[in-house]
């Protein structure tokens, strides 16, 4: 393994951490609010906030592209008045991986937020809690396991990202070329050896991610 | 009334069972700098024959690529010459129909709203450039050729830290368009078909590589008559015309 290999396999892991942590608070105060409120327009914000799922990544990598770039809406205020790039810079790939896997971390944790029982929010309020004591004194400990879960399934697909990386972020070599798009190069150029070496990372990279979150569920529910 | 419908009916039948026998679809796997140049020769070629042309558009390395792995291809029109040795190495290419008759020439461009402006290859290494759009300097032809005008300049070590490296050609005049980067090296052709980028520097003939585009007949061609008819047209004087229309030099 190279030494450009292992920064590749260093940012993807870095950055699709990053990513899921950085979506995590939005990502649970949306599923808590679709799961436990009803407002206007819930459906349609319920709708748009899947539609990374559905649409095709590249669709969703050209429509941040607009929107953060530098004569984009939100790319061209943030390049003014904080002279911060996106596009084409490692926090395009953040941004790619981040709204990529938000509706699966949003969905997973609504599931986890609804079977917590309302009726244990609501004795715990009687007894006194305030909100905030409730959400994480019991409806989080509670929804936990689909959390996590859901945690991972926002970190797997941020490490196999491929269509709006490439729109947003480009694959710069050392900057921000992920795993998957270097699979993809190395194949492009022939290098079908290189390409061999870093799909077994990936499928490493994957299995001890899903095997350590079985490894900690299993300890967690032992005294339970 | 009925009777003349029924007859025109009739005659519509009668054409399109004959019509699948007669027409084939001709499949041109080419280069993406020769996207509109090779549209506008498919309209001036489909208005006097029977037959169909397909593009795939995209670098000639990942056409390249894809001939080798066995795609349906009739002809390959390739940016550089080593691609096309590469498939003719490997037996793929009906090497007695080669020929290479088209050049071009490399430019930098900025957005046209951008204040810089070059002089030599040195003045890309300037701070206000922080990124140029290149095709892949790796695998594709536009961004080798532009990396070897780079490191005959040398400058290339300077800047190839700001360099984004992209899929195609196409895909630098859009990231030059969009300005997402301050500069971009492409080819003269590509720089004269967008409005929103300005071309800041013509990279002179003698100090850029010679850029020849090769054609020819792909061995395993599923149309391969209909596909040397192309092929003939390819090199006649119409066609000629158009591509020079669209800023290629054409030799005889």
């Amino acid at each position: 393994m190279s030494s450009e290999e292992w920064q590749i396999i260093g940012f993807t892991a870095w950055v699709s951490a990053c990513s899921t942590l950085l979506i995590l608070p939005f990502g649970l105060g949306m599923a808590w609010l679709l799961a436990r409120r009803d407002w206007p327009g819930k459906s349609l914000v319920e709708t748009f906030i899947s539609l990374p799922l559905v649409m095709p990544p590249v669709a969703t990598g050209l429509i941040l592209l607009n929107l953060f770039g530098r004569r984009g809406p939100l790319g061209g205020w943030l390049h003014r008045h904080l002279s911060l790039d996106i596009i084409f810079t490692w926090r395009g790939v953040l941004l790619a991986l981040g709204v990529m896997s938000f509706p699966l971390l949003v969905r997973s944790a609504r599931v986890a937020f609804e079977e917590v029982s309302p009726r244990l929010e609501q004795i715990a309020c009687t007894l006194g809690a305030s909100h905030w004591r409730v959400f994480y004194s019991i409806t989080l400990p509670l929804a936990l396991r689909g959390i996590i879960g859901g945690m991972l399934l926002a970190f797997a697909r941020a490490l196999g990202e491929f269509g709006a990386t490439i729109m947003v972020a480009g694959n710069i070599p050392g900057k921000t070329t992920t795993l998957s798009l270097a699979i993809f190069e190395r194949v492009q150029l022939g290098e079908d050896a290189d390409a061999y070496r870093l799909l077994g990372v990936s499928v490493a990279l994957a299995f001890v991610a899903v095997w350590g979150s079985e490894y900690l569920f299993g300890r967690k529910r032992r005294p339970a | 009334m009925k009777q003349i419908l029924l007859k025109i009916i009739g005659l519509a039948l009668v054409l399109a069972a004959a019509c699948p026998a007669g027409a084939a679809d001709i499949m041109v796997f080419a280069a993406a700098s020769l996207t509109d140049s090779l549209r506008a020769i498919r309209t001036s070629y489909e208005s006097n024959a029977t037959d169909h042309i397909d593009f795939n558009f995209a670098g000639s390395s990942t056409l390249a690529r894809q001939i080798a792995e066995g795609a349906p291809a009739d002809i390959f029109f390739s940016a550089d010459e080593a691609k096309m040795d590469d498939l003719a190495a490997k037996g793929l290419i009906d090497t007695a129909t080669r020929q290479s008759r088209l050049g071009n020439s490399l430019v930098v461009i900025v957005p046209a709203d951008s204040p810089l402006s070059f002089r030599a290859a040195a003045d890309l290494t300037q701070p206000q450039v922080e990124r140029v759009a290149l095709a892949d300097p790796q695998a594709v032809p536009a961004g080798i050729y532009a990396k070897a005008w780079l490191q005959k300049s040398g400058v290339w070590p300077a800047l190839q830290p700001r360099v984004v490296p992209t899929e195609n050609v196409r895909a630098a005049l859009a990231a030059v368009e969009s300005g997402n980067v301050e500069a971009g090296v492409v080819y003269k052709t590509d720089a004269a078909i967008s409005r929103k980028v300005k071309v800041a520097y013509a990279v002179p003939m003698t100090d850029a590589p010679a850029i020849s585009y090769p054609v020819a007949l792909v061995k395993d061609a599923p149309e391969p008559a209909a596909a040397r008819k192309f092929l003939a047209y390819l090199a006649s004087p119409a066609a000629a015309k158009i591509f020079v229309q669209f800023g290629f030099t054409v030799r005889n």
